[in-house]
């Protein structure tokens, strides 16, 4: 016996299947038809309920465990249809300096000399509180936000209970945490969210924060209050003490009282460079303790021993994963010049299996874009890569004709000069850019001011740890991509900030040393 | 008749040579003509420290040791010397001493500051130190030697490359430890020290778009423009003490990577 | 009999442009993928949609050594009319039981667009000589089975002797004459993706119609992930050489929520293209009634009982 398979299939290159193939298609097409079949399978749309989500007219500041008033307000939308949800307070900087005194009298009363197991036991609670009322608040974040359900019901909630539950158990461990060093609290912590994973964002800011014995003033985005101010309701039934938590809202003007106010200790930021730049002058000279979470231009590199299908799905879930308003997104596909191909083709495939339309429908893997302001900043940015000479994939598909959408798209020949590879856009736009050698792939992944996160496929371990190290980025996800856990540092080098979030390292931006 | 002594031209101590400041200034400081080094120099020893970071991160931690060990050693070699440039004997001892401390730390760091990461899922997930890049360094005025030692060798044991500004006022012992550098084994352009004007110096550093941290610990009067221009780069600040010894100092100048894969057959 | 020689380490490589990458399967996100494609919610006329298909696309199976020509006849006749009370609803697409029992089957489906379908190749095992085996296909033709469900050598494939398992389904194929290949892997006992991946190609490439996750005597049989690996090497033929070899998925699928969601999987790994039974086979016994009883909740709104749908 001899030759087996690879003589074979030399001898006769897939002629026997071409062959075969050729006829049983065209009888199966016929049977096909005969049977009348539906073309297509059309899932019925599958909504969640909004009816389990109470949104009032009006929303004020939650201060020192009240309802402040507010003078002015503006409205805050729905982005999958415009439709106007409640009208938010614009906090002026006088509402700001009242919750920071509220929080310095729940610092100096308390709370900061509170045992850390009592402090735990607070956090605990609000961990619970936020798993029995997920759906709630899951529902509330998709309807702001434009996220879809999927993702807010399976990422954003367990994520943000999860949060709350590990740093509960930090919060009478501190002194383990840091040996030979004596923690104490840093005092009143100004925190400043974005919009792309609101209530997510507040648990990673407010739960290191309390564990620590720091009391909070939080600004959640402009754009998306309504989870945040839905927390206040889960403090309430924490009895959580007064002005331990307060939330105020508004635009960047609020941010800049905030990061203004003398009293704050500690400003944290997750946001845009420009912005995280700026907060860092303001602070200058100040003493204010800051952490800074930016922007990235990630880099994701596949090389051509990858699992390929899992690679696809790893570079769709690193991009198009809340419709790319993601600091971490793999937003730059490098992919090795000998699989190019097929891997480009595979993804647009893929693509056009993505389900895009209402958030709230449990079937939609895409959904809609934050807001205006966000959408005609991907549209810009897109409409430069066409006329840089990048060449579009779009797939096609029906967007709903009210509220904020963007297609996912994919640009092929790509240079690395084009704005698409260089500037975050913060939306679905996959740049593929190619390279040969794995020293290229670290070199071109790491030409950039930003550092957040990176990306690498390939089924070879060792080349997978020399990757790891070589590239410059705070978090490397390797054969998977956009993991988080509370456990589990973030955040970034060069110029996407400093500081981490989660693990034991989230605790150190909250804590002064007496050493 | 008494020997008339050969006196040494104080000079920059960059990328490994000794030059003088391509400006051709010098100050007198401690009755020596002291090199002033101006934005050209402070770039070029900028220059010289990105070109030479990334091997010295990639030597072997027990090898960064080492190196460090024996410039302790270099030092020891020259107590004499160093004591008559700073408080005395005891300063210098106090500084060999650290340098040897913050030595050993080279391969204890990741174990210390990184560790393995419980998460909700089937990946193994690990964080570890890494170093920040190009620091720079303006050391205190006093004491010396030893603020200049506490405050560079910890960027240097974590892998950065370090441009430090000496003392202003006494920056001679600084010259005498470029001397012992350049006879150690630490590689040309890991570390990089200028004399000059600190007011002149720490904005060109302070603004350098390829410096990743500042220690400010050493600048003479009001920080914040300083803590400003930083912000152009996002630059790690440092407030450093000019006597102090722990490995949360080294920590300062450290980025910590998360690295996820998952687990599967 | 020499041993057949491993294949050279070229196997893993490409043996032409237009074979498929043999390549490797990440576990981990094959699973998240599999577990993320069973979340679809699958409502109201798509789910009664997607019922009909799984009716229409169902083997139904018996394989006991119990099987008597009665038995099987009953199976059969089920088949032919899943629920006596609803005329409406289609046939399965086969019954598929031992070699022994095909006739019995035979008769009781003439006439019908019912398929007979019978296992071969020293099934479940498949630990017979390779005479046997084309033997036994050969019989099991004669006796009027219109599709062979044949077992690739696991012995062989795991240590090593990937031509042997080759050689042996060219043969099979060979054997089959007219009726359907369809070549049952037993993923249970494959270890990996990584194996169930290159067996699924090695089928394929060796002449199979269609490849298939079990026998059913073993557990774990067609998991969503092991189904999700299958359909994406399959994928990856169609792709390469523009065949398209169907997909058979049996054992432990027992549920209609199960069956929808193996469906679900499909349509979004291959398209609609797969949805129909030339291409895309259900291999169960129990899952029948629950489909009907989940129709007939569609339809009248109310739970149903077991004990209103026949066993056989």
């Amino acid at each position: 016996m001899g030759g087996g398979l690879g003589d074979r299939a030399l001898r006769s290159p897939h002629a026997f299947l071409r062959d075969k193939s050729g006829a049983r298609v065209a009888e199966l097409d016929k049977t096909h038809s005969e049977v009348g079949v539906p073309g297509d399978w059309t899932y019925a749309s599958a909504p969640e309920s909004r009816d389990i989500v109470h949104i009032r007219d009006r929303y004020g500041y939650y201060v020192g465990g009240e309802w402040l008033e507010p003078a002015e307000t503006y409205e805050t939308i729905a982005p999958r249809d415009e439709e106007p949800l409640a009208a938010i307070g614009q906090a002026t900087p006088e509402d700001v300096g009242r919750a920071v005194v509220a929080a310095r009298e729940a610092f100096a009363d308390g709370w900061s000399s509170l045992p850390g197991s009592e402090r735990a036991k607070y956090l605990f609670r609000i961990a619970r509180i936020l798993q029995e009322r997920s759906r709630e608040f899951a529902v509330l974040e998709s309807l702001n936000g434009g996220k879809p359900i999927k993702e807010s019901r399976d990422v954003d909630l367990p994520l943000a209970a999860a949060h709350f539950f590990y740093y509960a158990g930090w919060a009478d461990k501190l002194e383990y945490a840091f040996p030979n060093r004596r923690p104490r609290p840093v005092g009143v912590a100004g925190q400043i969210i974005p919009w792309n994973f609101p209530l997510l964002m507040l648990a990673w800011k407010i739960a290191p924060a309390l564990a620590c014995g720091n009391t909070v003033v939080l600004k959640p985005a402009e754009t998306t209050p309504l989870t945040a101010l839905l927390f206040c309701d889960v403090l309430r039934q924490a009895e959580l003490p007064a002005g331990v938590v307060n939330i105020v809202t508004g635009d960047g003007r609020t941010g800049v009282a905030l990061v203004e106010h003398e009293d704050v200790d500690k400003i944290a930021f997750t946001g845009s460079t420009d912005v995280g730049k700026a907060i860092q002058r303001q602070v200058a000279g100040t003493g204010k303790k800051l952490t800074l979470e930016l922007g990235g231009k990630a880099a994701n590199i596949v090389f051509d021993d990858a699992a390929l299908d899992q690679a696809v799905e790893g570079i769709v879930n690193g991009i198009y994963f809340n419709q790319g308003h993601v600091c971490c997104a793999g937003s730059r596909l490098f992919v090795q010049e000998s699989i190019y191909e097929p891997l480009v083709a595979k993804l647009e495939r893929r693509l056009a299996t993505l389900r895009i339309g209402d958030p709230l429908d449990k079937n939609t893997d895409v959904g809609a874009i934050n807001s205006a302001a966000q959408l005609e900043k991907i549209r810009e940015l897109v409409a430069s890569g066409v006329e840089e000479g990048a060449e579009i994939y779009q797939p096609p598909c029906i967007l709903p004709e009210k509220g904020y959408w963007f297609v996912p798209t994919v640009f092929t020949n790509v240079a690395q000069s084009y704005r698409i590879a260089q500037e975050e856009i913060f939306g679905p736009v996959l740049s593929v850019l190619t390279f040969r050698t794995p020293e290229e792939a670290v070199e071109k992944a790491n030409n950039t001011p930003y550092g957040l996160s990176a990306g690498v496929w390939t089924e070879k371990g060792s080349r997978i740890l020399w990757m790891a190290q070589q590239l410059r980025a705070g978090v490397v996800w390797a054969n998977t991509y956009n993991r988080f856990d509370p456990g589990s540092p973030f955040g970034g080098y060069k110029e996407s900030g400093f500081g981490r979030e989660g693990g034991r390292h989230g605790l150190e931006p909250y804590l002064e040393f007496d050493e | 008749m008494t020997r008339l002594p050969v006196k040494k031209t104080y000079k920059l101590y960059i990328g490994g040579g000794f030059s003088r400041s391509e400006s051709g200034r010098t100050y007198e400081a401690e009755g020596q003509n002291v090199a002033r080094a101006s934005r050209k120099d402070a770039r070029d020893a900028v220059r010289a420290a990105r070109g030479a970071q990334t091997k010295w991160a990639s030597a072997t931690a027990y090898n960064r040791g080492q190196v460090l060990y024996r410039l302790a050693e270099m030092v020891e070699a020259r107590v004499a010397e160093f004591a008559e440039l700073c408080s005395g004997r005891d300063e210098v001892e106090r500084s060999i001493d650290r340098i040897v401390w913050y030595a050993g730390w080279a391969d204890k760091l990741p174990q210390v500051l990184g560790g393995s990461n419980p998460v909700a899922g089937p990946y193994f997930n690990f964080t570890v130190p890494e170093p920040t890049g190009v620091v720079a360094v303006l050391a205190p005025d006093e004491p010396p030697l030893l603020g200049l030692v506490t405050r560079v060798l910890p960027p240097l044991v974590g892998g950065n490359a370090v441009v430090a500004v000496a003392s202003e006022a006494r920056p001679l012992a600084a010259i005498e430890l470029a001397e012992g550098l350049a006879t150690s084994d630490v590689p040309g352009g890991v570390v990089n020290l200028l004399t000059g004007r600190h007011a002149e110096l720490a904005p060109v550093l302070t603004s350098h778009m390829d410096v990743n941290a500042i220690d400010i610990g050493g600048a003479n009067g009001d920080a914040s423009e300083l803590e400003r221009l930083a912000a152009d780069n996002v630059k790690r600040v440092v407030h450093g003490r000019a006597d102090v010894q722990s490995p949360w100092e080294i920590a300062a100048f450290l980025e910590l990577k998360t690295v996820w894969h998952p687990m599967g057959q | 009999m020499a041993q057949a020689p491993a294949l050279p380490a070229g196997f893993e490589l490409p043996l032409e442009a237009r074979l498929p990458r043999i390549g490797a399967v990440d576990a981990v996100a094959l699973e998240e993928r599999a577990a993320s494609l069973a979340k679809r919610s699958i409502k109201r006329d798509a789910k009664v949609w997607a019922l009909l298909l799984a009716i229409r696309t169902t083997d139904l199976t018996t394989l006991e050594g119990a099987d008597t020509p009665g038995k099987v006849a009953a199976v059969a006749s089920k088949a032919r009319r899943p629920d006596p009370a609803d005329p409406s609803l289609p046939s399965c697409a086969a019954v598929c039981v031992y070699p022994n029992l095909v006739p019995a089957v035979r008769e009781r489906v003439a006439g019908t667009s019912v398929k007979v379908a019978a296992v071969a190749t020293g099934f479940p095992s498949g630990q017979y000589p390779t005479a046997i085996k084309v033997a036994d296909v050969r019989a099991t033709v004669e006796l009027g089975a219109d599709e062979i469900d044949m077992v690739i050598d696991r012995g062989a494939f795991l240590s090593g002797r990937y031509a042997k398992v080759y050689d042996e389904i060219v043969q099979v194929k060979e054997a089959c004459g007219d009726a359907h290949l369809k070549v049952i892997l037993e993923t249970g006992e494959l270890g990996t993706y990584d194996n169930v991946r290159r067996a699924t190609l090695l089928s394929i490439a060796a002449g199979a119609d269609f490849v298939k996750t079990s026998t059913g005597k073993i557990s774990p049989a067609a998991t969503l992930p092991v189904a999700l690996c299958m359909l994406e090497a399959i994928r990856d033929v169609y792709e390469e050489t523009g065949r398209r070899v169907g997909f058979k998925a049996a054992g432990g699928i027992r549920q209609a929520k199960q069956a929808v969601q193996h469906l679900v999987l499909v349509h979004e790994t291959l398209g609609p293209a797969w949805l129909t039974p030339e291409l895309y086979r259900l291999g169960a016994s129990s899952l029948l009634n629950d489909i009907l009883m989940q129709l007939r909740k569609e339809r009248t709104g109310a739970y149903q009982s077991g004990d209103y749908f026949t066993l056989d």
